[in-house]
């Protein structure tokens, strides 16, 4: 685990609300965390969980209408990133603070090639010249692993397959050497043994640059191997928050616990796998209280009310009325 | 190979598609007609009663070979024996009543649902085609049904764009089992769902299978789900397959490189298993099923390959407990 030093970001009750046919969707509720330098967070989450938006939010990428970030602080270095002057974020965005996306076919722009998409990045914030621009662009392309830089840098993004477009992103994400980050399901879309190459890519890379990481999935294997620390998150909210191990080990929450439980283990022969009953949460539509609660095996009548953050101890909290 | 307990015989099936260079024009320019070999002799049989899981990469033929045994897809040449009975041989409207014995669960339950049918309909229709019953007799059925997988029967009358993906994963499922089949093959069922979600519908799969005494074709790249699902499991690559074991077998004694690498991959959601373990990590991409390599499909990437790899092609061999394997490491 690394050693804990300087926090490098801080989110205290990040809100950001949807707004559509006169219904609200809090989409994010009063999330916060810190990330320490060169620590990997994993923020963990099914479908409208709030994952995504967090992050989006934090680079204020969010598009208004239908989306506003309606509270909340993002401190890095000392600033507030959600107050500053658009020009100010933009000198940050791809230079301090880097986005791998989901979807590398979406997230790369079809009609320019990969070389002139890379160069893009130093020349804006490095200011470096077009030559000086490529050169770097092809030393990028070699540290994430393409062969033949020199010529592949003339292609397209649709002339290369998926893992290698995730490549061409990572390449560009971590051009300027930024100091944190943000990976949003970087392998979802990707060959099983495709995601194996690019986990150990991001890896090695962090470890060399000593960059931050914020990898956001639904996968729990994905962080097991690849976080310090773990957010699960639940309509809208961190739920618990704890150091990795010890989230796996000993889990308090009863949604992180279904979904531990819900994940089939490839290495044992199982009879019944167990289900968290239910559907995922209609954010428009939020029961009384703790969101889980329609879902909880273990709810109580209090539950009713919003649950308090439970301190398990320094580094591991839960959202939950259920006694320790 | 097949015995009483065979339900489904696949032998030596091709599914080539004709991508161009076949018109008068191409030739007379001399370009070579385009040929991907989607499923190149792929050979194996599904007994009854069993799941048999059908794992492997984006491109490796699983799809298109589930689609050509349920003759969706014409296969290029080969056999499809259900129940002693070559499927490839029959015309349409003899294969017709056969499409009762087989049926589908698709991947992607946004696209496989009607969007302008109500779930009623849509999970009548197989029943509207087959049999001959009044519409209450209709209903009562479809009701049925729906309480089976779970869903509340008063929806009957709502579309699909009012369910979720888990939801509307059950209807299709629902609609699967109309006509009572014997053998269903599952395209990436829950790949599009939600891992809570995932759970809920691979547990209805399972009780359905036991309650109805169903025989499933479970295809999937999630090793996982597979695990879980599987009594045997066979693994394909570009096309071919490169091995079949009984589930357990093939995870704690993996032979072909492929299969040992793939199961490498899959993460473990358990960290102190993750921090020692070495996992193998293949080098370059899956090569391109318009131009696959020579030799052995997976010589380019094999961690152990020989010099034979590269122009010989292995042969599926028997290798003792169920277990066959194509790879001049196991059969020199």
């Amino acid at each position: 685990m690394a050693k804990s030093n300087s926090t490098i970001l801080s989110v205290r009750n990040l809100q950001t609300h949807f707004y559509g046919d006169g219904s609200v969707v809090k989409a994010v509720d009063g999330v916060s965390f810190e990330l320490k330098k060169g620590e990997t967070l994993g923020i963990v989450g099914e479908s409208g969980s709030g994952k995504s938006v967090t992050n989006l939010s934090i680079l204020r990428l969010i598009p208004y209408p239908p989306g506003k970030i309606v509270g909340g602080e993002v401190l890095f270095d000392n600033k507030d990133l959600l107050k500053i002057p658009e020009n100010e974020i933009r000198r940050i965005r791809g230079k301090r603070i880097a986005m791998i996306f989901q979807d590398p076919m979406t997230s790369l722009n079809p009609f320019m090639n990969i070389g002139s998409q890379l160069m893009e990045i130093t020349q804006l914030h490095e200011g470096l010249s077009s030559k000086e621009a490529r050169k770097k662009a092809i030393e990028m392309l070699e540290l994430v692993g393409i062969s033949d830089a020199s010529k592949r840098i003339n292609d397209y993004p649709h002339q290369f397959s998926g893992g290698m477009r995730q490549r061409v992103m990572i390449a560009m994400a971590l051009s300027c050497k930024p100091e944190l980050l943000i990976a949003d399901e970087p392998t979802t879309a990707l060959d099983v043994t495709i995601q194996a190459q690019i986990l150990e890519l991001i890896k090695s890379l962090k470890e060399k640059i000593g960059t931050s990481v914020i990898l956001i999935t639904h996968d729990l294997g994905i962080v097991a191997a690849m976080t310090d620390h773990i957010a699960v998150m639940y309509a809208g909210k961190i739920v618990e928050y704890a150091p990795t191990e010890e989230l796996f080990d000993s889990p308090h929450h009863p949604y992180t616990k279904g979904l531990l439980k819900s994940v089939p283990d490839p290495l044992i022969d199982q009879e019944k796998l167990f289900q968290i009953p239910g559907l995922p949460p209609d954010l428009s539509n939020l029961p009384k209280g703790c969101p889980f609660s329609p879902r909880c095996s273990n709810v109580i009548a209090k539950c009713q009310e919003v649950p308090p953050i439970q301190q398990i101890n320094d580094q591991h909290y839960s959202v939950c009325w259920l006694e320790n | 190979m097949s015995t009483d307990k065979t339900l489904l015989e696949v032998n030596n099936l091709q599914v080539h598609f004709h991508l161009s260079g076949g018109g008068l024009i191409d030739r007379l320019m001399g370009s070579k007609p385009i040929t991907v070999k989607a499923v190149d002799g792929v050979s194996f049989t599904v007994n009854k009663g069993e799941t048999l899981g059908l794992v492997g990469e984006s491109g490796c033929g699983k799809s298109t070979t589930g689609r050509a045994i349920l003759q969706l897809i014409k296969p290029t040449s080969g056999e499809v024996l259900f129940q002693g009975t070559d499927l490839t041989k029959l015309s349409n409207s003899a294969m017709r009543p056969f499409r009762r014995h087989l049926q589908m669960i698709f991947q992607n339950p946004y696209a496989s649902l009607n969007p302008r049918m109500t779930i009623g309909d849509i999970i009548s229709e197989p029943l509207t085609v087959f049999k001959n019953l009044a519409s209450q007799q209709l209903d009562k059925q479809v009701q049925e049904l729906m309480q089976r997988v779970g869903l509340n029967p008063q929806f009957i009358k709502r579309y699909p764009h009012e369910f979720s993906g888990g939801q509307r994963q059950r209807i299709g499922i629902a609609r699967a089992l109309a006509l009572n089949p014997d053998f269903i093959v599952a395209d990436e069922p829950i790949a599009a769902l939600d891992v809570s979600i995932q759970a809920q519908v691979m547990n209805l799969l399972q009780d359905l299978q036991k309650d109805l005494s169903l025989t499933y074709l479970f295809i999937s790249h999630d090793l996982r789900a597979v695990r879980y699902m599987s009594n045997r499991i066979a693994v394909m690559y570009l096309g071919k397959l490169v091995e079949v074991a009984d589930a357990n077998e093939i995870y704690q004694k993996p032979l072909h490189p492929y299969t040992q690498a793939l199961i490498s991959a899959v993460p473990v959601p358990d960290p102190k298993v993750e921090k020692k373990r070495q996992r193998i990590v293949l080098q370059g991409d899956v090569p391109s099923p318009l131009n696959p390599p020579s030799g052995c499909h997976f010589h380019t990437r094999c961690p152990q390959v020989m010099d034979k790899c590269k122009t010989d092609k292995p042969k599926f061999v028997n290798i003792g407990k169920n277990h066959s394997v194509a790879c001049f490491l196991v059969d020199k």
